[in-house]
């Protein structure tokens, strides 16, 4: 057992996996991740070349140039950061680079403001990146080490979502696993074709007009409808070498619950606890929490909900002018079904959400009462 | 045309020196003709045509290779003996 935050566990999987190349430009609160893996790299703990750019456009550039050149190439960022990168992340994922980046969650300015919420991450998630949430240390350690696996298998670039300073600042117990297991596991990054190889030359990224983007675009569709059983399938091995399931979503004690919560990364922790005490108390309650979020996995979320009487999907997030994006999801999930499902934002701008909170939804769920549509905000 | 199961990922272009195989003429809607009886060969279209598919052979002017013309008409505007016309229509021959 060790004591890592989120931003140390993200460093210390990263250290394990040795990526050929990672350029990063610090931001709150990235910055804990990448000053953790400066730290190894100085101390020459990994075989990284480490690049300092002036921000992070060309951190996003210089990891696709990596990448394309046929390195493992990995980065992280926040908020504005992330939002900056926002050009170049398509050019990744287009491009088909199996870039790996880790994001401690960070509200998107302005005003400005470097607490959590998910404004960042889902500004981007019809970007072509696959996004996994993490709930705590633990699962951004191996979610890290599943996403170069998965990455890799599929030619998609993958982020890798905790929330910021509630996960990456805060100490937790982790179990980490030796560096032979993960470099075994994730094993070498050996792309068929690179830009560097002068004995089979290819043109990367060359212009293409309506005769072929269409089908160029198809193809990347196609990949990621493959997401979801490939992810169960490396979920399976690396059960195997650390004894931790995973899939695309976690229900706890949603199977026979008649009121379920739907949420994000580290507010289901919370969620998990008041659902242990109403369980004493013989409420039949649950969580879903949705780790997969694109691709969505619409079936499995469909299967775990259908059986509920009432859904209250939890999004740390808004859509202004229409609804929020884990909301929208589950909606469309749902479509078919009879259960009752309601909409509340909470947190944003780092705003806590306490367990009392947490039991007020729930008991309106009970009672049937009306939910208010936004969590700890002042009227 | 390829479909999108044949073609490499990410749009990658794996053949090197393909480009030739990509016949830019479909693009134009009008293209050059050129009356030999008024050319003099003084290689004004030559000069001016930017996309290089006017060649001269042994100092005499050839007709557009209109595989690769764009039908801008530059040729047919700056021929001092207007012996260029433009016509409609996408031949790429």
């Amino acid at each position: 057992m060790n004591v890592l935050n989120g931003a140390e566990s993200a460093a210390y999987a990263m250290k394990q996996i040795n990526p050929d190349v990672v350029a990063a430009y610090p931001i709150t609160p990235q910055t804990e991740i990448m000053m953790k893996f400066a730290e190894f790299v100085a101390n020459k703990e990994v075989g990284t070349k480490m690049v300092l750019v002036e921000s992070e456009h060309s951190a996003m550039s210089a990891v696709v140039g990596a990448s394309a050149g046929g390195v493992r190439a990995m980065t992280a960022s926040s908020s504005a950061g992330l939002a900056y990168m926002f050009e170049v992340l398509g050019i990744a994922s287009g491009l088909r680079l199996p870039i790996v980046m880790n994001i401690a969650n960070r509200a998107l300015s302005g005003p400005i403001n470097i607490h959590c919420d998910h404004s960042d991450s889902m500004n981007c998630k019809d970007s072509g990146w696959i996004q996994l949430y993490s709930e705590d240390s633990q699962e951004v350690y191996d979610n890290t080490i599943i996403g170069v696996k998965l990455a890799e298998k599929l030619h998609l670039p993958l982020m890798v979502m905790q929330d910021g300073f509630i996960t990456s600042h805060c100490l937790q117990n982790i179990e980490l696993i030796k560096d032979k297991t993960v470099s075994d596991f994730v094993g070498a990054y050996n792309p068929e074709t690179n830009l560097l190889n002068i004995n089979k030359p290819i043109t990367i990224g060359p212009l293409q007009l309506p005769d072929y983007l269409f089908e160029t675009k198809r193809q990347q569709a196609e990949a990621m409808s493959l997401v979801e059983k490939e992810f169960n399938s490396v979920c399976r091995e690396y059960e195997k070498i650390t004894g931790r399931k995973y899939g695309v979503i976690e229900e706890y004690h949603s199977r026979d619950a008649k009121q379920v919560i739907v949420v994000l990364n580290s507010a289901a922790g919370t969620v998990k606890t008041v659902v242990n005490e109403l369980r004493k108390n013989g409420k039949k309650v649950g969580l879903v929490k949705v780790k997969l979020f694109r691709p969505f996995p619409y079936e499995a979320v469909n299967k775990a909900l259908s059986g509920a009487e009432s859904v209250v999907v939890l999004d740390r997030s808004e859509s202004f002018g229409a609804n929020p994006p884990l909301y929208s999801e589950i909606s469309n999930s749902l479509h078919n079904t009879s259960v009752k499902l309601s909409s509340v934002v909470f947190g944003l701008g780092g705003r806590d959400l306490f367990e009392t909170d947490i039991k007020t939804i729930f008991e309106n769920m009970i009672s049937n009462k009306k939910q208010d549509k936004y969590v700890g905000v002042r009227e | 045309m390829k479909g999108y199961k044949e073609i490499p990922e990410g749009g990658n272009i794996i053949i090197p020196g393909s480009s030739m195989d990509y016949k830019t003429g479909l693009w134009k809607d009008k293209y050059p003709v050129r009356n030999i009886k008024k050319c003099t060969n003084c290689l004004i279209c030559f000069s001016f045509c930017p996309e290089n598919c006017i060649k001269v052979v042994k100092g005499k002017i050839q007709d557009a290779d209109l595989k690769y013309c764009k039908g801008c008409g530059i040729c047919a505007k700056e021929c001092p003996f207007k012996a260029i016309h433009m016509e409609a229509g996408c031949f790429i021959k």
